[in-house]
């Protein structure tokens, strides 16, 4: 590395709801590499109400851990000078519930959706979208916005040169409702309007002196086309300008950091489009936090001209989570569900007030076995139900003709189709306490698989211990001395130190009955050798095979109605990565996926998958459990 | 001296409180600083803008957005009744008539010549803010509200629901062991707060809104119990704007689990003084908890505070109290503050201190699993 290197020592902090996390990357040799991590529960909350108590308190244990002095008092030194302090501080901060925003477009599919996609992809919690044709009588909007007290509002409508009567129906219902946010009565609340040019004269008329009106070009400036980039900036200015100068201690916490405070769920964001470009290919992240869960997906596309294309889209479900919001993942799962994943008897009363209690004591962690099944149980369904929600809001954009052809009317293909398709996916990540810090690899590797259901061939990794965020806002600093720096810090660490690579799971899609064979595979495993064998369906089973620079090669063969990426019944050449947890064989069905419903035979059917992972202390099995 | 934060909740016989009163808008303050207020008093009052309704009137006497103002009887601003026309149009040398009668009493906030919609809106709402504790205004913000300072007991609850109330404490049971259920209720409670000891019952809390209680405390509730009090399952912890007709505050949480000594102690030694509660409970970074506060301005205010401090964090001696199972709600002191990462029986490596429980038993424990007690 050049002498002229600005950067030999970083420190990283995410805010997060429940925990602050603190990471220490240096300059080793030629390289970045994570030195330590520390965290400490977030002091959002009274008696220090002081996002900055928490912060101090996780680095100070960075401090303690890694022997080096980086606090002098209750201030980060910086920059570096004979290995006290360090060079460059960063955070990112999902405290103070994150950003809360209301969205609004004229039609709800075309201008609403892609409203919803800019606050989304900037990192928001959307509390709802507002449509001319959301089902709902104008009153109800108005005390909708009334209500839900937003952070921010975004207003969008009209194609340029487009509507502009129903841009201005909106937007005299956001002036009627007079919106107060819920950071106080001297919060003069931000709204950008991102929609129809020929509009903006009568929108600052209805809006000027009401609210802090920042206007923007439209995010669908013509039908087939979004141009979300103006309002997401926009967003990022106005969350550090305006939410996060009220929230407690981040004045503060803002004059330390170098670049601005990014929200958490853009950082993760950054991180997931850097690994989809690096490798070209489709990855689907999760990011599951205690109030809320982020689903963030890259899809390589070919656009009509033949070029590759990168879809990426965020949803955020913002009241699945494992602390603040753990009850409402009952409520929504149902306890049914919850408990199809628990493989011994609970009293439900005492379950449900366990529940209770995590939710009002959010910063509490398992101390038992039976205590950590039971939350992996209910990881599971926050998960499942995060991913139904990105499925159903990662789609093209609707309201665009088509051109088509004889052949298309047999497919059926509207606008809007979703870009999820499960067996085009090249590798699942996931992130977030419950999976990073899960005591077994292969238990965060079986709750990935539980949820998501990934189809063909997948690799599945995590994050290793929960770094995303701060690897994610280092990628964008933007101060020119320190660029090029930072950027290739966070490609390093991310590379070496942060992605955990689980292994690789094959699951072909289709059902059958027990007993009949579902897929034979030939392998050829490097260490391991060649392996030939036949799985009936209901089958699980791990072959162990480290991650590394040998892939195993070989053929699948479904049975003939399977599906392992090559079409029915078809066989696949493969080049598999290996991973802590090896290859994972699972036959258990997709599409649908049957979880039995009589207690003994389901809590068989989840010791066989327990037990071929060897995910919990006291199983013998087969494969590591990959601590 | 090894120390760590945790976060715990408050428990003092004797305190400096202030409580900020705020209206939802600006308005007026009707007390001014060095004011002794009472807890019912008014001491800002505002009026909520009225709801609004919309019409679209170029739609329904069929003309042009544009020409609106031509057809209107009635201005921006102006006052309209219930019934009164607000817009004609005539055709046929004003044979044909097409009115729009206004569905409410209000004002013409606007009048659209893009949309040709007409936004009428109610008459505001009035709303006033209480004092909600006996005390002296400490500050008033212009047009905003005001601080009331007062001195008492404060206890920080973990869990409540229903709003602000007040009454005379009264307590029902004999130790802080003993579940509140309907037999402890007794047969008249007007304007009291009965105080339990462990898990209240959903039939005690049915016969104290027939006493007429106006609050329940208690140690802990079954969730069971709370979907039946709400009438639905609780998702996302935000409550405080039910209107159940009584005010819970939970001091401890979910299921079996008895009150704090130290804090049925003081509910009982301030039996028969003024409670002013809240249920209001927001889990949600920027947290709000429930609180019972008594104020209690006649007595000596000390020099200085004693005690240990929450805002010092953990130290080897601490007061803390177990949140989470095996020994949910036990209390001991801390032993030990280890920097190691110790595994758990989960295989979970985390940070623990050491703690003796009162019980004489010793063992480490997650630091995130542990509560601190003031003393």
């Amino acid at each position: 590395m050049s002498e002229d290197t600005k950067l030999k020592s970083i420190l990283a902090t995410d805010c997060g709801s429940t925990t602050t996390k603190a990471i220490l990357i240096e300059k080793r040799g030629d390289e970045y590499r994570l030195a330590v991590r520390g965290e400490a529960p977030t002091t959002v909350e009274a008696p220090f109400e002081d996002v900055t108590r928490g912060v101090l308190n996780a680095v100070g244990e960075v401090e303690e851990l890694s022997g080096r002095k980086l606090l002098d008092g209750e201030t980060i030194i910086t920059p570096e000078k004979d290995g006290v302090g360090v060079d460059v501080y960063v955070s990112t901060s999902s405290a103070g519930g994150g950003l809360q925003m209301m969205v609004a477009g004229v039609v709800k599919q075309m201008t609403g959706e892609s409203a919803e996609r800019a606050a989304l992809g900037a990192g928001a919690i959307v509390m709802d979208v507002l449509a001319t044709n959301d089902g709902r009588r104008p009153h109800e909007r108005i005390e909708r916005i009334r209500r839900l007290r937003p952070d921010m509002i975004l207003l969008s409508g009209g194609t340029d040169g487009g509507t502009v009567e129903k841009v201005v129906e909106i937007g005299e219902l956001v002036a009627a409702a007079r919106p107060t946010a819920r950071l106080g009565a001297q919060y003069e609340l931000p709204i950008i309007y991102a929609g129809n040019k020929e509009a903006r004269k009568n929108i600052e008329e209805l809006l000027s002196g009401k609210c802090a009106l920042s206007i923007v070009d439209n995010l669908r400036p013509v039908l087939e086309r979004e141009n979300l980039k103006p309002a997401r900036d926009a967003i990022h200015e106005l969350f550090m300008e305006h939410v996060m100068a009220h929230a407690p201690g981040y004045k503060k916490l803002m004059k330390w950091t170098r670049v601005p405070i990014m929200p958490t769920p853009g950082a993760v964001g950054l991180i997931m489009q850097t690994i989809a470009h690096l490798e070209n290919i489709s990855v689907i992240g999760v990011d599951i936090g205690g109030a809320t869960t982020d689903v963030f997906s890259v899809w390589q596309e070919e656009t009509k001209e033949g070029e590759r294309e990168e879809i990426f889209n965020r949803t955020v479900s913002a009241n699945l989570g494992m602390s603040y919001s753990v009850s409402n993942v009952l409520a929504e799962a149902t306890l049914p569900n919850v408990l199809r994943w628990v493989p011994f008897d609970i009293d439900v009363r005492d379950l449900r007030n366990r529940i209770r209690n995590k939710m009002i004591r959010p910063t509490t962690i398992p101390q038992s076995l039976e205590s950590l099944m039971v939350e992996q149980a209910i990881a599971r369904e926050a998960l499942r139900l995060a991913f139904i929600q990105h499925t159903a809001l990662a789609v093209g954009l609707k309201g665009v003709q088509q051109q088509r052809t004889i052949a298309d009317t047999f497919k059926q293909a509207e606008g809007g189709h979703t870009h999820v398709d499960m067996q085009k996916l090249d590798i699942l990540v996931g992130s977030g306490g419950v999976l990073s810090h899960a005591p077994r690899r292969a238990q965060a590797a079986m709750m990935l698989i539980d949820a998501f259901l990934p189809e063909g061939v997948t690799r599945i990794a995590v994050d290793s211990i929960f770094m995303m965020p701060q690897l994610g806002v280092l990628s964008a600093v933007e101060t020119p001395e320190l660029q090029q720096d930072a950027k290739r810090a966070a490609v390093d660490v991310f590379n070496k130190d942060c992605l955990i690579h689980l292994g690789t799971c094959i699951s072909p899609v289709g059902t059958g009955k027990p007993g009949k064979q579902c897929l034979e595979i030939e392998l050829d495993i490097p260490g391991s050798g060649k392996v030939h064998e036949k799985f009936i369906f209901g089958d699980v089973k791990v072959f162990p095979f480290e991650f590394g620079p040998e892939h195993a090669t070989g053929v699948l063969k479904p049975s003939r109605h399977f599906d392992i990426g090559a079409g029915p019944g078809k066989a696949r050449e493969v080049s598999i990565e290996g991973g802590v947890n090896g290859i994972i064989v699972d036959c258990r069905g997709r599409r649908p996926f049957n979880v039995p419903e009589d207690a003994t035979e389901r809590v068989a059917w989840i010791n066989r998958w327990t037990d071929a992972l060897n995910a919990y202390p006291g199983q013998s099995s087969q494969a590591g459990g990959g601590k | 001296m090894a120390h760590a934060y945790t976060p715990g909740l408050r428990v003092s016989e004797f305190t400096l409180l202030e409580k900020v009163r705020r209206l939802p808008l600006l308005g007026e303050v009707t007390v001014e600083v060095g004011d002794k207020v009472t807890h019912e008093q008014v001491v800002a009052r505002t009026r909520l803008p009225g709801d609004v309704q919309s019409m679209n009137i170029a739609h329904r006497l069929s003309i042009e957005a544009s020409d609106l103002p031509r057809y209107m009887l009635k201005e921006q601003g102006d006052e309209i009744e219930k019934g009164e026309v607000i817009a004609e149009s005539k055709s046929f040398f004003g044979l044909f008539k097409t009115t729009c009668d206004s569905p409410i009493r209000g004002t013409i906030e606007t009048l659209s010549t893009v949309t040709g919609q007409a936004l009428l809106r109610e008459p505001p709402i009035p709303v006033e803010v209480t004092a909600y504790v006996d005390g002296v205004v400490s500050a008033v913000h212009e047009e905003e509200g005001a601080t009331i300072q007062t001195w008492g007991a404060f206890i920080q609850g973990i869990f409540g629901v229903g709003g602000e109330t007040s009454g005379k404490l009264r307590v029902v049971v004999d130790g802080p062991g003993v579940g509140l259920t309907g037999d402890n209720i007794p047969d008249r409670a007007e304007g009291e707060i009965l105080v339990g000891g462990a898990r209240v019952t959903m039939e005690a809390i049915d016969q104290a809104r027939k006493a007429g209680a106006r609050g329940i405390i208690a140690g802990g509730f079954d969730d069971e119990d709370l979907k039946t009090l709400l009438g639905h399952d609780l998702g996302v912890a935000i409550t405080g704007h039910e209107n159940l007709g009584i005010t819970l505050v939970l001091t401890e949480g979910f299921g079996e689990i008895s009150m704090a000594e130290r804090t049925f102690e003081l509910l009982s030694e301030n039996e028969g003084l003024l409670a002013c509660i809240n249920g209001a409970t927001q889990i949600r970074a920027g947290v709000i908890r429930p609180e019972i506060v008594i104020p209690k301005l006649d007595q000596e205010k000390p020099a200085a505070s004693g005690g240990e401090s929450l805002s010092l964090g953990l130290r080897e001696g601490s007061r803390v109290r177990i949140i989470r199972e095996p020994n949910f709600g036990s209390l001991g002191h801390v032993t030990g503050l280890p920097p190691e990462l110790v595994a758990m029986e989960c295989e979970t490596k985390v940070r623990v201190l050491r703690v003796k429980l009162d019980s004489g038993e010793e063992y480490p424990l997650p630091r995130a699993n542990v509560e601190m007690i003031e003393t």
